[in-house]
């Protein structure tokens, strides 16, 4: 006996065994979000008065990201369609639209990572502290371009509209500094939860970018033996990739804007 | 292949392709169904075994504290090192067989024998189907389980040993602790989790997809219903603590401060971190899954007991509705219970109130359930086998570990309880002489089916009686000392609390609560005896045992029965029809006193 329903539905129930499966995962996946997105809402009524960061991540940035994610969408499920009207010439371009734009995000996202391994906050012995972006690193002193601050508060609201600060290049001696720590997931709770999950986001879009890759490359040959199959392969990769969108459209405003 | 969907035309053919199959593909990377339920089986006793042997050098060390354990000892000691200098239990390496026996039980001993292995086994072949909805995903599932295992086992090895925080591992301890054990622990349980929710999408969607035609959803055999709900508590509930386990990790590796509150202080200084994370949002994480998780521990056992009682007092169920519907809600309950276990961490008596009100809600379908099964037998003309024997034994056994777990549900009474040995005797009433007892019960009942000979009768009785036995005298007193205030997780088994040390302390444990420790502990080397007969029994049968002498020797009702012996792969010759009910023994009228489900009106 071979099993039966990998291909056409199940008439009772209206699916095929794939696409049962991948909701069932995708039922997973929001519980494991759901965990990390009520994680954040804990750190974050849970943090002092005034210590809950804001503005520390460019809007413009994360608005073209979610741009890039949605058009990639667009593409995957064009991609679908394309297959559906037996049009193996289109599917093969928008899904390589899809791979590139998953590329073009995963790409953002370093930009921004790097951003904030590079961004510094010094402790001065004298209680002041320096805030800014990494210029050089000596054995006997560090250059930051950056800002003074008296009260480690001013650090945390950094929307448009706030104090205005200046940035100018700023020479610290090795000698006074206290502690000198970058913007990691190490440094506040807010970054830990950001670079949890983004992380754990772009492992996701990554993965997802991988399977496409595949169907996209060597996995489309069972277009020629298996159409309905491949066309169900895409399907179910794309409900997946579908997620994934998702979940980054409540991590934007979660993340950037609140 | 394409053919067998039709008339099968040439078997033979069939069976030789698979026979030339190679000893890699057909037992290591195997993605039959029955093949994984074996491998998952033999894994899962394997942990079981391990996990009772560090429970037995626990129990030498509690008894008998900084003594060095006989026989064991040199051997602890060349394998451990200075944990275990001169054959000593040190206080670390106790405190990391204690988190290590809870954690290889649950997760790498009874679940994976529960539903990997009987669920794997059975799930399919009851619902008449070929295999799994996605064989290989099923095998991808046991190599994930392998994986973490081996993980969970090397980090015994490493410098500092393996984790020491409890099964339950709460931050800031978990994290506090200087070793990598807790590294691995995490680790490997983020592959275990990988595995069990691979195993869930794959029992759900089988049992939705692959039914055979006329096996709807109430004539499916509660076994089934159990694992079902089973997969759907795995599916939702270890989510959480895999994101749980992922921010613990960033603690542990990256210096985060998910479960670090600030001003943590380690060893007296204050430790450098950035502080701003919440122990107790490790606590709601961990037991949003573990509540559930004891019923997963529990449900497959139910399952395995309704279908034998079914089998040999030869009715029906009593209440089949009512057990599915219990069932069901209990899977949908069990969601919202999970702080009963926390009133003492002082998250507040407003929620404590809600806690206890789900909590007693939630013990009305397990009393269902139980009463149900316990009125089946009312009646029956019972066959005193021994897989029935255990089930009978099951029955009051999971009856006293639900009933004093009614005490700790209400937390003015958990203020007493909560963290003593009473907690313990709790949840292995259920889980030892419950669910294993299922478990043995299930390996009994369904050995002649995997391998077409029985296992001796004699030996299973001496097996049975024998394990009945030890495992009330290592439990029972263990309500006393709880009772008495004898804290769990104490290295010296609460030799620093007893009068013998502090001789007019108020609610000191007294030599009798201190001595029960050594009537346990050859309780429990009693306990280990008595699996001898069982593991000989086992292994004997396999070739030597009595022949089946047909592939329904239980005369029983459901399709795994309706197939060969071993079922070959791809299960059934033709889609098998389901007619009826799986419980319709004894019919008025009817020439035999079973009628299998696929058999026409
Ligand atoms: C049916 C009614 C049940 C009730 C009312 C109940 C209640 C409780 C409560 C309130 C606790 C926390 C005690 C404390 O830490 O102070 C507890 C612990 C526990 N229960 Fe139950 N329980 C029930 C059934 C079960 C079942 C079916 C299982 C497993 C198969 C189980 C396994 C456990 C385990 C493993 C723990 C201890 C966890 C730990 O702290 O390590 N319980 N139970
Ligand atoms: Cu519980």
């Amino acid at each position: 006996m071979d099993i039966p329903y990998t291909v056409e539905a199940r008439p009772d129930t209206g699916l095929y065994n794939a696409k049962v499966g991948i909701w069932l995962f995708l039922a997973s996946e929001v519980m494991l979000f759901g965990a990390l997105f009520s994680t954040y809402i804990l750190l974050r009524v849970g943090a002092p008065e005034g210590f809950w960061p804001h503005g520390w991540l460019n809007i413009p940035v994360g608005t073209v990201n979610t741009l890039v994610l949605i058009t990639s969408s667009i593409t995957t499920v064009m991609a679908w369609a394309s297959l559906k009207m037996n049009q193996f010439g289109r599917f093969k371009f928008f899904h390589a639209c899809t791979l590139c734009l998953a590329l073009t995000f995963v790409g953002i996202k370093s930009y921004e990572y790097h951003d904030k391994f590079m961004h510094y906050e010094i402790t001065l012995k004298d209680g002041r502290i320096a805030d800014g972006h990494l210029v050089k690193r000596t054995a006997d002193q560090v250059v930051i371009s950056g800002h003074y601050v008296e009260d480690r508060k001013e650090l945390f609201d950094l929307r448009a509209g706030g104090p205005p600060h200046e940035h100018t290049e700023i020479t610290i001696p090795q000698a006074q500094i206290k502690k000198m720590e970058n913007y990691g997931p190490w440094h506040t709770t807010y970054l830990a939860i950001y670079f949890t999950l983004t992380g754990l986001h772009a492992l996701h879009v990554i993965g997802g970018a991988i399977v496409i890759g595949f169907l996209w490359g060597p996995g489309s040959k069972l277009w020629k033996t298996d159409p309905d199959r491949f066309t169900n392969r895409i399907e179910i990769s794309g409900l997946f990739w579908h997620f994934v969108d998702l979940v980054w459209i409540f991590l934007f405003p979660v993340l950037y804007l609140l | 292949m394409q053919a067998s969907t039709h008339a099968i035309p040439h078997p033979h053919v069939h069976e030789e392709h698979h026979e030339e199959a190679g000893f890699w593909s057909k037992y290591v990377f195997s993605t039959d169904h029955k093949v994984i339920g074996i491998q998952y089986g033999f894994t899962a006793l394997c942990f079981l075994f391990f996990g009772f042997c560090l429970m037995l050098v626990m129990r030498w060390q509690i008894a008998h504290p900084g003594q060095p354990v006989p026989l064991v000892g040199p051997l602890l000691e060349t394998l451990l090192g200075n944990m275990a200098a001169k054959g000593i239990v040190s206080n670390d390496l106790y405190n990391s067989f204690g988190a290590m026996h809870g954690t290889i039980m649950v997760f790498l001993a009874i679940v994976p024998l529960a539903f990997g292995a009987f669920g794997n086994y059975l799930v399919p072949l009851q619902i008449g189907a070929p295999d799994m909805a996605f064989p290989r995903v099923n095998m991808a599932s046991y190599q994930f389980y392998v994986l973490g295992g081996v993980i969970m086992f090397f980090s015994f090895f490493i410098p500092g040993g393996a984790a020491q925080a409890g099964w339950t591992s709460y931050p800031p301890l978990a994290v506090a602790i200087p070793t990598d054990g807790q590294t691995f622990w995490l680790a490997g349980m983020v592959l275990l989790i990988t595995s069990s929710l691979l195993g869930a999408v794959n029992f759900i969607a089988t049992v939705i997809q692959l039914r055979a035609p006329g096996m709807t959803w109430m004539r499916l055999p509660f076994f089934v219903w159990a694992q079902f709900v089973t997969g759907f508590l795995l599916l939702l509930a270890f989510p959480p603590l895999e994101a749980a386990g992922v921010l613990q990790l960033m603690d542990k590796v990256a210096h985060t401060s998910f479960f670090l509150p600030t001003g943590l202080a380690v060893g007296g200084n204050l430790a450098n971190v950035s502080g701003g994370g919440n122990p107790l949002l490790w606590q709601h994480l961990f037991w949003f899954l573990a509540h559930p998780e004891v019923y997963v521990l529990i449900l497959p056992a139910m399952g395995i007991v309704s279908e034998i009682i079914a089998n040999n007092t030869r009715k029906p169920l009593w209440g089949y509705k009512s057990l599915v519907y219990a069932v069901l809600t209990l899977g949908f309950l069990s969601f919202i219970v999970w702080a009963h276990h926390m009133y003492l961490t002082g998250m507040g008596t407003k929620i404590a109130t809600f806690f206890q009100t789900t909590t007693m809600i939630i013990s009305i379908p397990s009393v269902i359930i139980l009463s149900c099964l316990f009125i089946s037998l009312w009646g029956g003309s019972i066959r005193f086998n021994t897989p029935m024997l255990f089930v009978m034994a099951f029955l009051p056994m999971f009856g006293i570990g639900g009933l004093t777990g009614l005490p700790l549900g209400f937390s003015y009474s958990d203020i007493h309880l909560h963290d003593t040995y009473y907690v313990i005797a709790h949840f292995h009433y259920i889980v030892a002489p419950g669910t294993i007892f299922a478990l043995f019960a299930g390996i009994y009942f369904w050995f002649p089916k995997a391998t077409g000979r029985m296992m001796s009768e004699f030996w299973g009785q001496v097996h049975f009686w024998a394990s009945l036995i030890f495992m009330n005298l290592i439990f029972q007193p263990m309500f006393a000392q709880g009772m008495a205030g004898m804290l769990r997780r104490m290295a010296d088994g609460g030799a620093n609390y007893s009068t013998a040390k502090v001789p007019d302390a108020i609610g000191g444990l007294s030599p009798h609560m201190m001595g029960l420790h050594t009537y346990i502990l050859w309780a429990a080397v009693g306990l280990a005896f008595a699996q001898i007969p069982f593991i000989f029994n086992f292994f004997w049968s396999i070739h030597h045992g009595k022949p089946a002498g047909s592939d329904n020797p239980w005369n029983s009702t459901t399709l795994e029965w309706q197939t060969p012996t071993p079922p070959p792969h791809g299960n059934f010759a033709t889609v098998p029809h389901v007619y009826r009910g799986p419980y319709e023994y004894s019919v008025p009228g009817h020439a035999t006193d079973f009628t299998p489900q696929n058999q026409p009106d």
